[in-house]
Formats: C-alpha cells, structure tokens, sequence
C-alpha cells in the first residue's frame, strides 16, 4: 500500500521544507510530546527474541520496565537527598498534590477541558486537513493554487499565532481550539496530499473505465487506498494537538493542564508542576493508544 | 481451484435468467482513420496511423501484434480511455467521447480493489441507476457465470491469479456492455487455467452475446477464439523510410464454429501464416 516512501519530491509542491520530517513511521508518532517523563514507556524491539515480542502481556510488562526504573531512580534520588524538595519533590508528595486537587474537584475540571480541547482541536483539524490534503494530492489545479500558501503558514511557528489569535478571538475557548486545529492540520493535510499521488494508478484507471469520477472515485479507491497512510497522519495530529494545546494553555487560560503548570511554577508548587507532566504523558498516551486500535482495524478492513 | 469449471451447470440456469435483467444489445464498433501520435514536435511518436475497420455487433475479434504496436491503445481508445490524435471510433455510429458506457474493459491484471470481496468488486461494474435489488441479483448471476459462488465474500488477495481475472471479467459483464473490451486478459497466467479461462470467455459469448475485441500476443488463442483476426503491424513499403506507426497489416477470417478443435490441422496451417506475418518463423 502506499506508505509514505516518498520518492523524489519536486522542489515546488508542499512537501519541501518541513514535510519531508513529517512522513515519519508510526512508531515516532506513537510517542505524543511528554513522554520523556517516562510514562510513554518505548516499545523495545530488536534485540528481544520474538517470541517475547509475540506475547501482549509480555510486551506490555517489557514497555514498563523504563519508566519503573524512572520511577525508582526519582524515589531514591530524592531519599538520599541528592535534589531539595523545591527542585524535585519525592512521588509521594505528587501523588498528595493529585489527591489533593482531586478531592477540591480541581484536577477532574483540568484533565476534562484540557481533553475537551485537544478532541475538538484535533476533530476539526483533522477533517480540514483530510479536504484540503485530499484536494492539493488530486487536482494539479488546487496544488498549484494552495500548496505554496498552505506550505507557508506550516512554517510558522505556532507560537507566533497566539497573540494573534487572542487579539482576534479573546481569551476564550475559541483561541485555544484554532491554536490546537492549527497544529493538528498539517499532519494530516501533508500525509495525506502526499499519499494520493502514489495511489495504484492501474486501480484508479480500472475505476474510471466503470464511470467513477470525482467524490465517487476518491470514497471507493483513493481514500482507501491511503487509509494508512491517513492514520500515521492521525497520530502525529493527535501528538501535536496535546503539544499546542499545553502553548495555548500556558499562555492565556484559568483553567487546563498546561494553566497547572504556569500555575504551579508561579506559586513554586513542584510537585504539582511534576504531577501535570505526568498527567499530560500519561493522557497523551492513552489517547494515541485508541487511536492506534482504531489504526489496527481500519487497516485491516481497507488494506 | 476446484471450483474453476462447473461452467456447464450454471449455464442453463443463465440462458431462462438472461431476459429478466435489461440488456444492452451488442454493437457494432467501426475505427475510422484513427491515427494516435504521442508527444508534439520533433520528440512526436506515431503509435497507430490509418486504421479503418468495422466489426460487427456480436462479433468476436482478435487484434495480434508484437508487442509496443499499439494494440492496447486501440483498446483504450475505444474505451475512451485515451483519446485518438485523429480519426474517431464510432460505436453504434457514435463517436466515442471520453469514458464510453457502452463498453467494459478487462484489464492484463485483475486490478479490483483488495478492500472489497469479490461480490462488492463486481459490483462496481454494475451501470449507473440500476435498482439494489436488481443489481445484487445480477452479480449473484455473474458470479455464478464465471464459478465463484462460495467465494463472494473473499477478498482479492484470497484467491488464485485465475479466480481473480474470472472476478475482472464478471466486473465487466455487469455493465451490459455492448462492447466487450479485453487487453491479454489471460496473458498473465498458467498455460492451464488460460486455456479453461478461453473456453470460459466463449460460454459468456454464448450466454451474453455481446461484441468482443480481444487484444492478445497469443496466436493459437486468436484462433481459438475469434471470428476474425487483425493483425497491426509497420506496413512493409517500398520506400526506403518506413512509414511511423502500426496500422493492421493482415485481416484473417477464422472459419468454423466454436468451441474449435485446438488440434485441427486448418487451425494448424494459419498458425504458421499468422507467425509469419508477425515475423516469427511457424515451425
């Protein structure tokens, strides 16, 4: 099928600049932004027999074994005093802080709005990203057109947006969801335009020669046929939706994981800066694991 | 692959089944000065030049040639896949104009969609505006023409090369195609299953009579098949510069009913001729 093994991309069209990063495998795009913390657990392969591979459980355990020596080595750096509680407070201390939130019923409204954020971001970016990637990859006419355009915005940080958008938008919910449908676009617009040119030709010519033309043709046999390709664009959407969404709440909000963390840091409290971290690996994670399930079936049905 | 022909059984219920579907009468194809030149200016390449034939409604045609002659470009042209340079083929009298319902095309490679099972794939041949009822009957009919039955809910990539180019052809079918379009549909397989797959196109012709051009590299599968053969080649000229371009150079009549004895001694006589023209000693 199609996987982005982009050949030879011409200097003109989107994929110049900053594309040619983005078709990367699966596997980066299963790792959203936060997982340095250690949650994200890597998936280690290679120098493991696989028969161990083959075991989910094992597998799972084997992903566990990182961020529980993480975990061990924060414990026993904080006993032995190596850091004071103000650079890094012992994980007993961030598991109060989250106890403590939760039982004022802060953390629940945290997690959900920020999650509502990310989802809505997500959504909407995604499906523009799916017309306008389906568009630029089919017509000559709209890659002409859009391509150059929509490679320019891509080169704008996404920070340089913000005081922009809250200029336009207020600081209301409104700026935050077009910061996060911004980044979560251009993934999804980049591996999809890119993976409709290089859709079977022979199969595109067999449906035409039955009389599929436009919307038709692209729902029976391109989209299809670049239905991995539109997953891997997913995940790295997903992953760039939960990394500005923490830009568009650190700057301006009252409410939100990324607002813990500005909070924390102004009021010195560590351990719940630590504690939103986590969170936000651990989130992050969960969702690009859905995501993943759901990569699994569709490729199965449409591979 | 044991499946492969119980074409006999099916038949009969085919032929009292055939009326209860609307069908497209077979027409008749005519290429008139078609002339098909690739790129412009001093890089132009002329693949067909002067081609003027008529074949009749429910004739069976076989096109020869060595191959790059540009047999499958008359193909596609009367598909409205490509468009002539010059001339126009016209069928039923009608110029074609881009993508031609009238006709279906079988393609050298299966070419169906791996998402979707067989019974789905032959479907996306069925024509514009044809009622769910009607249409599912239809391929249920198709699929029991060309013996894939127990295999309706296979995916492409579950069955033999064979069973796949019987699932392309039936595609076709389902569009009551006056013209029956079919480029070395059975070029890519095992000498075996062709040669079932060939007597496999003639119970279709019986059962569906419809026009038939068949553009092969397969002299003895010409012969099996087809009322009359044209073979498109470079024109011998006395000239010294060969005129560019293949344009049919022989048209053979094949006499006799089918399905034809592959051992015939006639058969066996216009072999060596046709080898000959196409510049291949017959012995």
């Amino acid at each position: 099928m199609t996987q982005l093994s982009n050949p030879a991309v011409t200097g003109t069209n989107v994929a110049d600049g900053r594309a040619a990063a983005v078709p990367a495998t699966p596997a980066d795009a299963a790792q959203p932004g936060p997982t340095l913390t250690g949650a994200g657990g890597p998936p280690a392969n290679g120098w493991s027999p696989a028969g161990i591979l083959a075991n989910g459980w094992a597998r799972l355990l084997l992903g566990l074994i990182i961020p529980a020596a993480v975990l061990a080595a924060w414990q026993l750096s904080t006993a032995a005093g190596v850091f004071s509680v103000v650079q890094l407070p012992p994980p007993a201390m961030v598991l109060d802080a989250a106890v403590d939130l939760l039982q004022r019923g802060q953390l629940g409204q945290h997690v959900a709005i920020s999650t509502q954020r990310v989802l809505i971001g997500f959504a909407a970016g995604a499906a523009l990203g799916l017309v306008f990637g389906s568009l630029v990859g089919l017509s000559k006419f709209a890659d002409a057109l859009l391509a150059p355009t929509i490679g320019a915005l891509r080169a704008v940080p996404s920070l340089a947006w913000v005081p922009l958008l809250i200029l336009w938008m207020k600081i209301g919910e409104d700026s935050k969801i077009t910061l996060i449908l911004i980044g979560a676009f251009f993934p999804v617009f980049t591996t999809v335009s890119l993976a409709l040119r290089h859709v079977d030709r022979n199969l595109v010519e067999a449906a035409r020669a039955f009389g599929l033309k436009g919307v038709k043709l692209l729902t029976t046999v391109q989209l299809p046929a670049v239905v991995p390709a539109v997953f891997s664009g997913l995940r790295l959407a997903l992953a760039q939706a939960w990394l500005f969404l923490v830009a568009a709440e650190l700057i301006a909000s009252s409410m939100g994981l990324g607002f813990l963390l500005t909070d924390s840091q102004n009021n010195g409290r560590t351990d719940r800066l630590l504690l939103a971290i986590v969170l936000l690996a651990v989130i992050g994670k969960i969702t690009d694991a859905l995501l993943g399930l759901a990569e699994k079936w569709a490729v199965k049905r449409w591979a | 692959m044991t499946a492969v022909l119980s074409s006999s059984a099916p038949k009969t219920s085919l032929d009292a089944n055939a009326g209860a579907t609307t069908r497209t009468p077979a027409l008749p194809v005519a290429f008139r000065s078609l002339r098909r030149t690739f790129g412009t200016g001093p890089a132009a390449h002329t693949v067909l030049r002067d081609v003027d034939f008529e074949i009749r409604a429910g004739e069976v045609l076989a096109i020869l040639g060595t191959s790059g002659c540009g047999k499958s470009t008359l193909l596609r042209a009367t598909a409205g896949l490509d468009s002539p340079t010059g001339g126009s083929v016209d069928i039923d009298g009608m110029p074609v104009q881009g993508i031609d319902s009238r006709c279906a095309f079988a393609f050298q490679e299966p070419r169906l969609l791996p998402w979707h099972t067989l019974q789905a794939n032959i479907a996306i041949g069925l024509p514009t505006g044809i009622s769910a009822r009607d249409g599912k009957a239809k391929v249920a009919r198709l699929l029991d023409l060309v013996g894939l039955t127990n295999f309706a809910k296979h995916r492409p990539r579950e069955i033999s090369g064979g069973m796949a180019q019987r699932a392309s052809l039936a595609r076709a079918l389902a569009r009551n195609p006056g013209v029956l379009l079919l480029d070395e549909p059975f070029g890519a397989l095992d000498a075996l299953t062709r040669i079932k797959m060939q007597d496999l196109l003639l119970d279709i012709h019986r059962a569906e009579p419809t026009t038939v051009l068949l553009v092969t590299h397969d002299v003895d599968e010409a012969l099996q098949l087809a009322d009359r053969i044209i073979i498109l080649g470079k024109e011998p000229n006395a000239g010294d510069e060969p005129a560019p371009g293949a344009t049919i150079v022989r048209t053979v009549d094949v006499p006799g009913g089918r399905p034809r004895d592959r051992g015939s001694v006639e058969l066996a006589r216009m072999r060596a001729s046709l080898l000959e023209t196409l510049g291949v000693d017959g012995h």
